[in-house]
């Protein structure tokens, strides 16, 4: 691609994002409300598709408000991070055979490395805030994603090792005969689980826990500030989609349909998932996270990527 | 820890399920929810089934609502009969407990299944008697109470009523 054709195709996916994002905060209320015997917004417009403009032009109109007693320059900054670096983070995913911002040799973890510095905004925003609740939010975030990201990183090893490179496209290719999420199933899970803990989703949402803390990190914010972190959130939860789509799912690849279709449906399916899972499954307390994070998961792990290390070695003779 | 996997696997199952299930939204303004007879909504003053007003401005019921939303004064008419001079029910106070319905002695005052009564302006919340009173018996259509009451108005004397036996005259030896 051209260096113009990939900046606008760049900015396509920023505005593809954005905008599904936005979308997927009605259509996310809409599926919960099916999933627990309701309808969700359904007044404004079909379906109630215009709800995204109509909380759009909510919060744009709020008063963008600073409480005195924050400080000022990190509290407006926190935000812009968690937008900022999940939309980075699009930047590595392969959404067809040539559609791909950029395809570096270390695209993985510059995936990895974005994720985790989404995590600064909210440890900042609840640091900033200068409120009890707030900072209970960013501190328990910060616990949540450093035990987290530990094995999120190392569930993905399984994948590398199958493939023997970081690039995207490479481990797309490699997918050819069979999807990852046959032999990685065990990584599968694992970094599905540390997924929802990285975007913190529903099940893992302890940060802002809104019947203990409010609102957690996000206590003291409101307008568009407050709708730049649900962005983020949002966003996150379409990367994390992407990923999982990509490295366990096979990327682009499928038969008939052109790739970029075959690679939407599968992110659209695995956002239902992650929604399914918001509605059927309740919060588990903060003690019991943690110890799910490092009793459990991080074993699993390490089991995995042991057994998927010997059995590579194994094939090789 | 696998028993506890498998119970989460069973919840997602069980919640996926309720895609096929309808939703038990009532759709408020377009459907209207069925409201039983005895609901307690918007409060109306009855008339008895000859076409009297049935209030006789006893003044109970502003005894007992525990929010003070009734006010009223009594007067007498010709007859002999009470009734409320004035009638004055303030719904921005009333909290729909009924208590008035149960504290009416003659069962004029008396709570329907309409609740619908927003407003934009608060003094529209007030209720004056021409407001509340309503033509019909109410959910008792048989009752007037002057006909069971012992108290003599024009046309009908002291043991006329229903029920009621001539008054002895306790002053003569008359068998």
């Amino acid at each position: 691609m051209t260096e113009l054709g990939t900046i606008s195709f760049g900015l396509l996916i920023i505005f593809a994002a954005v905008g599904g994002a936005a979308v997927l905060t009605w259509f996310e209320r809409r599926l919960l409300g099916v999933w627990q015997d309701r309808y969700g917004p359904n007044r404004l417009g079909p379906f109630g598709v215009f709800q995204v403009a109509a909380d759009m032009l909510k919060l744009l109109t709020k008063h963008d408000w600073v409480p005195p007693f924050a400080d000022r320059l990190v509290f407006v900054f926190a935000p812009t991070a968690i937008v900022v670096a999940m939309l980075l983070g699009f930047a590595v995913v392969p959404f067809g055979p040539d559609l791909y911002v950029l395809d570096i040799n270390i695209g993985l973890l510059f995936f990895l490395g974005m994720t985790s510095l989404a995590v600064y905004s909210v440890l900042l925003g609840g640091l900033a805030s200068n409120n009890k609740y707030a900072l209970l939010g960013g501190l328990r975030s910060a616990a949540q994603m450093v035990s987290y990201e530990v094995f999120m990183g190392l569930s993905l090893m399984g994948v590398v090792m199958l493939t023997g490179s970081f690039s995207m496209r490479d481990i797309v290719e490699a997918q050819r005969d069979v999807w990852y999420c046959v032999p990685q199933v065990l990584g599968l899970f694992t970094f599905m689980i540390a997924g929802i803990a990285e975007s913190h989703r529903l099940p893992f949402d302890l940060p802002e826990a809104e019947h203990e803390l409010t609102a957690g990190f996000h206590t003291e914010y409101g307008g568009m500030k407050f709708a730049m972190f649900m962005l983020g959130e949002y966003l996150g939860l379409i990367l994390i989609c992407c990923m999982i789509t990509t490295l366990f799912f096979g990327g682009w690849l499928g038969p008939v349909l052109p790739p970029v279709v075959w690679f939407c449906l599968k992110v659209f399916a695995l956002i239902c998932f992650f929604v399914l899972l918001r509605a059927a499954i309740p919060r588990p307390r903060y003690d019991q996270l943690m110890s799910l994070g490092w009793k459990i998961m991080l074993p699993l792990t390490l089991f995995n990527l042991l057994l998927t290390g010997a059995i590579a070695l194994w094939m090789e003779g | 820890m696998f028993k506890a996997l498998m119970s989460q696997v069973r919840t997602i199952w069980t919640i996926l399920q309720h895609s096929f299930t309808r939703a038990e939204t009532v759709q408020y303004p377009e459907q209207k929810p069925y409201l039983a007879p005895r609901y307690r909504g918007r409060i109306v003053l009855t008339k008895d089934p000859d076409g009297e007003e049935r209030c006789v401005a006893c003044n109970l019921c502003a005894v007992a609502c525990p929010v003070d939303c009734i006010a009223l004064q009594q007067g007498v008419k010709e007859d002999g009969r009470w009734y409320p001079e004035f009638f004055r029910i303030n719904f921005s106070r009333c909290i729909m407990c009924g208590m008035c319905e149960e504290a009416c002695p003659t069962n004029a005052i008396q709570l329907t299944p309409d609740f619908e009564m927003c407003e934009y302006n608060r003094s529209s919340m007030v209720y004056e008697k021409e407001h509340l009173q309503i033509e019909g018996t109410g959910k008792y259509h048989d009752y007037n109470f002057y006909r069971v009451a012992g108290l003599a108005i024009t046309g009908k004397d002291k043991g006329q009523a229903q029920n009621e036996a001539t008054p002895i005259d306790v002053k003569s030896l008359l068998p």
